[in-house]
């Protein structure tokens, strides 16, 4: 069969031109233009959420402060997921040119990439990078600066105002949004936050323009993405494809045949099993549209071999370690699901018990103070709706 | 202005205004856990989420900005159902023993519970999985099981007190709050203040209780148990009784205590007139040898009497202890007189004293067991209970505090003067003094009107005056046209203001009123909860009401005061004050 | 102990005093001395300024802050999703073997500290490990058991 993925080289294709050309290009245009050009691009950021990165710039230049930051998060923690690890280590340059290019759109002076913990080893190349950048900054007359916090080995400062305390050397706690880190970010400075990979498609953006950029991606979905494959498949590993393709699309090119269920986003994101395979279409949502799913990108593959509830009991027991622990239902939440399941499995609980738990998912979607609380249910209701029997017996 | 609507009532509020106010002001009460009027939002209990039109999750209504045009409603289905999930989450993770907990009956997470009942456990418990250590210090307790992670208590920590004793650790399910290395209170930058305590929405942080030993004695036929309580007992203890803050109970809380059966029902606010003696006196002997024999002496001099800023100045600015006045705190005070001038008059065998002291204070605890305070021979204070621990007394005695006669204190130390009273109120204790210091240097009145010095009173954080000496007595000619800066502060942030100032070498003043406590005693960790600015204020207010209403409003007028000078002490500062009412402090570690 | 005092003082004149520096001088300490002890997690708070509780809560939070005392090599095997499907228990049963260690256990010359770590981002390449900071990946018994061997003779000093 023909694949039915399509791929792109947007992210990995090799230079042809001189280091940070497109920099020093880009730092000729005006900011608005670089702002209009972002939007009109419909790039949406790729650690997830899907915010329109044009629409964050545009909100920290407005805003008010005698020092912005622009920040990099590379604190690529979602289980599944490893695609930044690949720019940072193929592509760094691209990376460290949207950064540069941001920092003219906002007015930034200073910025920080937060790489995790499990990426030290990646640090000394990256930072002879980062001086190899300052270098051109100069060159071009960009008073820009970047340096490289170390993240210690904790999920949750994925979150972007986690982040943000994390590198204030606090405990790295989701912060209550309204302020947004545009208004009010590093140190309550304006500062963009965004995801490694997001850097590299606005720099593209820059340089192939916003209408080529756009031409990517099928079903209204505008550009490409990366997408880290793996679990059951015979080929692990990074790709860049088109956004908008369907997980069936996927399980054709990626899986080993045998697929029986697809966790696309990550243990935050949602489990599709293979009767949905047809419907389910990756990339963002529109209103009230159920069938799309956002990712930042994991795409982890379940063949019949596994247990469903080995994998849910895997996921809980990942949430009730890495919650923050300040939010009620996060906390609490996470640690009555895995016991819960647990509970059920041996018997100690009836499986009606099961509706409690799955009423109890639905309440931390609605109150968690953070994306992490309110991602747990995303797993546990689509894997509960799916595999319940499997879960129960 | 913003206008939203409410459960489909308007309401108008000013830009800024959360959600949580907005629907106050129209009488609709959303239930809270970790928000509380004195700390900063924290947003993490969601107890208090909102359904908003239009948005698909629930909103913490106290973390929320009410925006125009918002249609909120904070108690629809879905509001009612997560909010008794979460409820329910609590309870699972909270030892629910509340027939054995201190705190039953005033528990804000009891009082959810009730609202929420459900008629079942909903989920798996556990708080009985883990092993909990108890800490049980000198003057606090911290019961982990109960803690429900609002972390109001860190907040009040950092944000009033400016220590940090205490801090969430670790995170996800093994999330807490604690200490450093979770070592007990005892062991750490804890000043015992309290705080804390008062901020507690649960049984979790409680002060140590001693009444089960205080019964004890008061039951023992050999012992002869002396009971002093402090100004700010008397415009608080009423509230446990369902009388509004800010009621003066003085006369029936005497009578309650003889009802208890103490064997005299004495009076700290007599030895607070005596801290202004020998306090006051001090400083002026500071200012003498500081500005005519040219000795270095530490200036400003600063107020003793709040045993959680002495632990404070000795964990955080040990080099500075100089500045601390020598006086001992009016508790102090009044335990070494017990044992010893009182026994003296009474023919009573001092080692059959028990002395208890009723503190608006859970430092007090810790302070009456500190090592230097033995001058009388004896431990000087055996007890320090809280106002609350009294009020438990009065009701375990069955005795309705609110039908009570009014009655008097017993003599000796049972009488007081105004100045004495308003040592419970911020700026009470530098009031008092300058009352008495003034009309030492010149011979008149200190010049207020109706000897109210208001630029020292109210809730602000560092306070200031100046009082000018002119034509003073021919010994103080040194003062003469002298205009001396004076501050009082309040809450232990405020006293990092002052203190960094001293520290730096610019402070302005020559004498400094610190209490730990916000408000002063009247806010302080021993009292009624709850405690918010509005309950502070009408204890203030009573304080100063009581001062008007005596007839002698000034230390030194005293006639027991003036008593115990004649009999035994012989005078301010003299060799009898120094070995019983004047003590030291020890340099502390600050981290 | 004047060495170790000086280990403190060089991270902050390299880091700075600002509450920022905290984690960076946090993890300068784990790399000379593998775990925060009381004592130094005091220094930091007098180099800081900040509270001995804030120093605990701060660490305390992170996974790689360790607080208890730890082998000179630390062993983080990846137990989630992938890595467990992948054979992760595996992994572990042969380290355990090779060392005579449990999760969680130092082995007695203190060597070696064998932990369970989250998701570190080698799922293409699982079942994954860290040691010390390096990835070791595409693990299977025999490679694991080479792996430690190689550290018992090379790495000794």
């Amino acid at each position: 069969m023909a694949s039915q993925v399509k791929r792109a080289d947007i992210i990995f294709a090799p230079y042809s031109e001189y280091p940070y050309k497109i920099l020093g290009e880009a730092l000729k245009k005006s900011p608005d233009d670089i702002i209009d050009a972002l939007i009109k691009s419909g790039l949406r950021g790729r650690g997830g959420a899907g915010f329109p990165t044009g629409l964050k710039w545009k909100f920290a230049k407005k805003a008010q402060g005698d020092e912005k930051y622009v920040v990099c998060n590379a604190d690529e923690g979602e289980p599944g997921t490893f695609k930044d690890r690949d720019i940072l280590v193929k592509v760094p340059r691209k990376m460290l040119s949207g950064m540069g290019i941001c920092a003219h759109v906002t007015g930034a002076t200073k910025g920080f990439i937060y790489l995790r913990a499990e990426y030290d080893y990646l640090k000394d190349a990256l930072q002879k990078e980062i001086d190899f950048f300052h270098q051109h900054c100069e060159k071009y007359g960009l008073d820009f600066h970047v340096e490289i916090k170390s993240g210690a080995g904790a999920y949750v400062v994925g979150e972007e105002t986690a982040l943000l305390n994390s590198a204030e050397g606090k405990r790295g706690e989701p912060r209550n949004k309204p302020p947004f880190p545009v208004t009010e970010g590093f140190l309550n400075k304006p500062t963009v936050v965004n995801n490694v990979e997001t850097f590299v498609n606005a720099m593209m953006v820059c340089r192939i323009g916003a209408e080529e950029f756009a031409k990517y991606g099928m079903r209204g979905q505008k550009g490409s993405k990366l997408f880290s494959i793996a679990g059951d498949t015979p080929k692990p590993g990074v790709y860049e494809l088109e956004l908008g393709l369907t997980v069936e699309e996927l399980v054709n090119e990626f899986g080993d045949g045998n697929t029986k269920a697809v966790q696309v986003g990550g243990v935050s994101g949602f489990c599709v099993p293979s009767a949905k395979f047809k419907e389910k279409t990756i990339g963002f949502p529109g209103k009230d549209d159920v069938n799309y799913i956002p990712t930042g990108g994991s795409i982890m593959l379940f063949n019949h071999t596994r247990s469903m509830y080995h994998v849910l009991e895997n996921y809980l027991e990942f949430f009730e370690e890495e919650s923050c622990g300040q939010c009620t239902p996060c906390r609490v939440g996470t640690q009555q699901l895995l016991k819960g399941i647990k509970a059920i499995k041996k018997g100690k609980k009836d499986p009606a018990y099961l509706d409690t738990l799955y009423k109890l998912a639905e309440t931390m979607k609605i109150t968690s103070k953070c994306g992490l609380g309110q991602s747990v249910a995303n797993s546990f209701c689509s894997i509960v709706d799916e595999f319940k029997e499997e879960i129960i017996y | 202005m913003i206008t939203l609507t409410i459960n489909n009532t308007q309401v108008e509020v000013p830009e800024g205004t959360t959600i949580l106010e907005a629907a106050k002001k129209i009488g609709v009460e959303i239930p809270t856990l970790c928000h509380h009027e004195d700390l900063c939002v924290a947003g993490n209990c969601r107890v208090c989420v909102v359904e908003i039109k239009g948005r698909p999750r629930l909103e913490a209504s106290c973390a929320t900005p009410a925006e125009n045009g918002m249609e909120v409603f904070t108690h629809s289905a879905k509001v009612r159902n997560a909010r008794n999930v979460i409820t329910q989450l609590l309870l699972s993770e909270h030892a629910e023993e509340c027939t054995l907990c201190y705190k039953n009956g005033n528990c804000e997470l009891q009082n959810l519970a009730e609202e929420y009942y459900h008629d079942d456990e909903m989920f798996i418990d556990l708080a009985h999985e883990k092993e909990h250590h108890i800490d049980k210090s000198t003057a606090l307790r911290y019961d982990p099981s109960k803690c429900i992670r609002c972390q109001r208590c860190v907040r009040t920590c950092a944000e009033i007190q400016g220590v940090n004793a205490l801090s969430a650790a670790f995170k996800g399910k093994d999330m807490m709050i604690t200490t450093f290395m979770e070592k007990t209170f005892g062991e750490v930058v804890c000043t015992n203040c309290g705080q804390c305590v008062v901020h507690c929405p649960t049984g979790a942080l409680t002060e140590r209780t001693y009444y089960d030993e205080i019964w004890e004695a008061i039951e023992d036929p050999d012992k002869h148990v002396v009971v002093n309580t402090a100004p700010s007992v008397r415009v608080a203890l009423g509230e446990p009784f369902g009388l509004e803050p800010g009621t003066i109970v003085t006369g029936q809380m005497a009578a309650a205590l003889r009802r208890l059966g103490f064997d005299s029902v004495l009076d700290t606010d007599f030895a607070a007139d005596l801290t202004i003696i020998e306090e006051g006196n001090e400083f002026i002997q500071r200012l003498k040898k500081k500005f005519v024999d040219g000795e270095d002496v530490a200036l400003p001099m600063i107020t003793s009497c709040s045993p959680g800023w002495v632990k404070f100045i000795e964990h955080m600015y040990p080099d500075l202890l100089d500045h601390l006045s020598s006086c001992k705190s009016p508790q102090q005070m009044f335990g070494a007189l017990a044992k010893t001038y009182y026994a003296e008059k009474k023919g009573i065998d001092p080692e059959k004293i028990v002395s208890v002291s009723i503190m608006p204070c859970t430092a007090k605890k810790f302070e009456a067991n500190r090592p230097e305070m033995k001058s009388s021979g004896y431990q000087d204070i055996d007890a320090g209970l809280t106002t609350r621990e009294l009020a438990k007394m009065i009701k375990q005695a069955g005795i309705d505090l609110t039908k009570l006669p009014e009655e008097d204190f017993d003599s000796i130390m049972g009488e007081s003067s105004g100045a004495g009273v308003i040592f419970g109120a911020t700026g009470g204790v530098m009031e008092a003094a300058l009352r008495t210091v003034y009309e030492i240097i010149t011979g008149r009145e200190v010049p207020f009107r109706h000897l109210d010095i208001q630029p020292v009173r109210g809730l602000d954080g560092v306070k200031e005056a100046t009082i000018k000496f002119e034509n003073c007595k021919p010994e103080y000619s040194f003062l003469e046209g002298a205009e001396v800066k004076v501050a009082v502060a309040h809450g232990l942030r405020n006293a990092r203001k002052i203190m960094d100032q001293i520290k730096e070498g610019k402070s302005p003043y020559l004498f400094v009123e610190i209490m730990a406590c916000p408000g002063g005693c009247i806010g302080g960790g021993g009292q009624p909860i709850p405690t918010n600015d509005e309950i502070r204020m009408k204890r203030i207010e009573a304080i100063y009401r009581e001062d008007a209403g005596k007839p002698i409003r000034k230390s030194h007028e005293n006639p027991e005061i003036k008593q115990v000078y004649e009999e035994f002490l012989k005078e301010p500062l003299g060799e009898k004050s120094h070995k019983l009412l004047h003590t030291h402090y020890s340099k502390r570690n600050r981290y | 102990m004047p060495d170790t005092t000086k280990l403190i003082e060089n991270l902050v004149e390299k880091y700075g005093k600002k509450r920022e520096s905290l984690l960076p001088i946090l993890k300068g300490i784990i790399e000379e001395e593998r775990y925060l002890s009381e004592d130094r997690m005091l220094e930091v708070a007098k180099a800081l300024d900040i509270s001995g509780a804030e120093v605990y809560g701060t660490a305390s939070f992170y996974s790689f802050l360790d607080l208890k005392p730890r082998g000179k090599h630390i062993i983080r095997v990846c137990k989630t999703i992938v890595c467990d499907m992948k054979g992760k228990n595996e992994v572990l049963k042969t380290i355990k073997d090779c060392l005579g260690i449990n999760v969680g256990e130092t082995t007695s010359d203190g060597t070696f500290t064998l932990l369970q770590t989250n998701c570190i981002g080698q799922c293409d390449h699982a079942p994954a490990m860290l040691i010390d900071g390096e990835v070791y990946n595409e693990l299977n018994a025999e490679k694991v058991r080479n792996i430690i061997k190689e550290y018992k003779l090379n790495r000794q000093n």
